[in-house]
């Protein structure tokens, strides 16, 4: 109950997701060095970087894919990395988009849709098939409804796996490198599909190597290097004024 | 060459109804090890994945972990005597038959296998599945029955198949003990006859064609299975 009054009372601009000390080993392997970090409602931010960095590790931990070693995240409020906490009912507020899609093969496009929102109780079996069906209209896969995964192209799987979040009625999305996997002609359409996302305020973090993407649509871009965010700012700041050394040599080595 | 040929027409002709009743003993004494698999290794695999632990020790893991093991690496004629000795020591309230000792070894060597069957088909799932499920709010309960098992079964229910046809020729070893089952029905014959090549030519032969169509139709099914 508690929670749920937490979650009502956040307004577009207060924070969202807050993340403190936040640090991550895998073995010997230090990926997180120590992330401090607020989101606030309504905000698009993107995490770039080259690879290694811990971009998509930072990404994992915000909805506990990955278990943190040191640091809180708060989400909503509530502190996730507690104890106590049923990280099951928080997730479902956080819609995840990975890089390889990660549609469920043996499930019809609608079924893929509906399984979490009936399952968890959230909607009936009707409620749940129309909103599948105003959601694939959306992304131009309505079509496609009885279809399996098999059937789609890779720029439709991760459409599909968008839709596929949304229907849980996130309050943040999660993207994990969602084109970085895909055909280089279908980059646009699944991208396409983000942005107008992102016009419907969706607070959303996404992870990218498609810079001229996160120039256009965040509010603030994180450049992160080493295990920490070396840099953060407007994509302004970060794309045309780059202050650090790290940020400067890693845009002067991309193309976009 | 021609006598054998002979014996071997002869030897069938007059005991065919034996070896088609050992036959019987065999396929039957494989269902059960493989069904008791099923259940029961199915049961095992959850023990040997379950994350119960104190401090950093999991016990039910570890204990089942163990028991794989060691019938893994122990040979099955061992374990057949090992039950066949063992069981009438502790049961002692009723009176086991031979054959009840040799099932009982039979399930517990299949369920060893088993579980490691649905274990690593288990497995075979991508971990993005999982990560997706989770991801929407599903528990890993929910994950693991709606979205993990679904797809397993693909990878586990032709390798349960051949481990069926593994049982049937595990099961000879069994006919130590006369019990009835193909092997068993050998040793009857070549008795009665004096023939030691001709019964066994006959037994291998009707092995050979219960397996090689039984493979057949796994071959079959998992190319079924890996169309859809």
């Amino acid at each position: 109950m508690e929670q749920k009054k937490a979650f009502d009372n956040i307004k577009d601009g207060d924070e969202i997701i807050r993340v403190e000390g936040l640090e991550k080993s895998f073995g010997s392997l230090h990926v997180l060095k120590g992330i401090d970090q607020v989101i606030k409602k309504g905000e698009v931010i993107s995490v770039i970087g080259s690879s290694g960095g811990g971009k998509s590790t930072f990404l994992r931990c915000l909805n506990l894919l990955e278990t943190p070693e040191k640091g809180k995240i708060y989400f909503e409020g509530v502190d996730i990395t507690a104890k106590n906490v049923d990280i099951n009912l928080h997730r479902q507020k956080m819609g995840m988009v990975f890089q390889h899609f990660n549609v469920f093969p043996n499930m019809t496009v609608e079924s893929n849709i509906t399984l979490a929102p009936t399952l968890l109780g959230k909607k009936t079996k009707a409620e749940a098939r129309d909103m599948a069906a105003e959601l694939l209209k959306r992304v131009g896969l309505y079509e496609k409804k009885d279809a399996y995964p098999q059937q789609l192209s890779g720029g439709q799987k991760q459409r599909l796996a968008i839709v596929r979040a949304l229907a849980m009625e996130p309050d943040v999305m999660l993207f994990d490198e969602p084109t970085s996997a895909l055909d280089p002609e279908m980059v646009g359409e699944v991208l396409v599909v983000i942005k107008e996302l992102v016009k419907t305020g969706m607070t959303t973090v996404i992870v990218t190597h498609e810079m001229g993407f996160a120039k256009e649509i965040s509010d603030r871009v994180l450049f992160m290097d080493g295990g920490i965010i070396v840099e953060e700012g407007t994509p302004e700041e970060i794309f045309e004024h780059p202050e650090n050394e790290r940020t400067k040599e890693f845009l002067s080595k991309v193309l976009y | 060459m021609g006598d054998i040929i002979n014996n071997l027409i002869s030897t069938w002709q007059n005991y065919s109804h034996l070896f088609i009743q050992g036959l019987g003993i065999t396929l039957v004494l494989s269902l059960i090890s493989v069904a008791a698999g099923c259940v029961f290794g199915f049961l095992m695999m959850l023990l040997r994945r379950s994350r119960l632990s104190i401090f950093s020790f999991r016990p039910l893991s570890f204990i089942a972990g163990v028991y794989i093991e060691v019938i893994r690496g122990t040979p099955m004629l061992l374990q057949l005597y090992f039950f066949y000795f063992l069981l009438p020591e502790i049961i002692t309230f009723v009176e086991l038959s031979k054959f009840t000792c040799c099932v009982v070894a039979l399930c517990v060597n299949s369920v060893a296998y088993t579980s490691e069957i649905f274990r690593s088909g288990i497995q075979a799932v991508d971990k993005g599945q999982t990560e997706a499920a989770r991801s929407l709010g599903l528990s890993s309960t929910q994950t693991m029955i709606h979205v993990v098992l679904p797809q397993a079964v693909k990878n586990v229910l032709p390798a349960l198949c051949n481990e069926f046809i593994t049982m049937i020729k595990e099961t000879s070893l069994a006919s130590t003990f006369f019990i009835g089952d193909l092997m068993s029905v050998y040793r009857t014959v070549s008795g009665i006859l004096f023939l030691t090549i001709e019964p066994l030519i006959i037994v291998g032969i009707i092995y050979f064609i219960v397996t090689f169509f039984l493979s057949k139709g796994v071959m079959f099914l998992e190319k079924k299975l890996t169309v859809s």
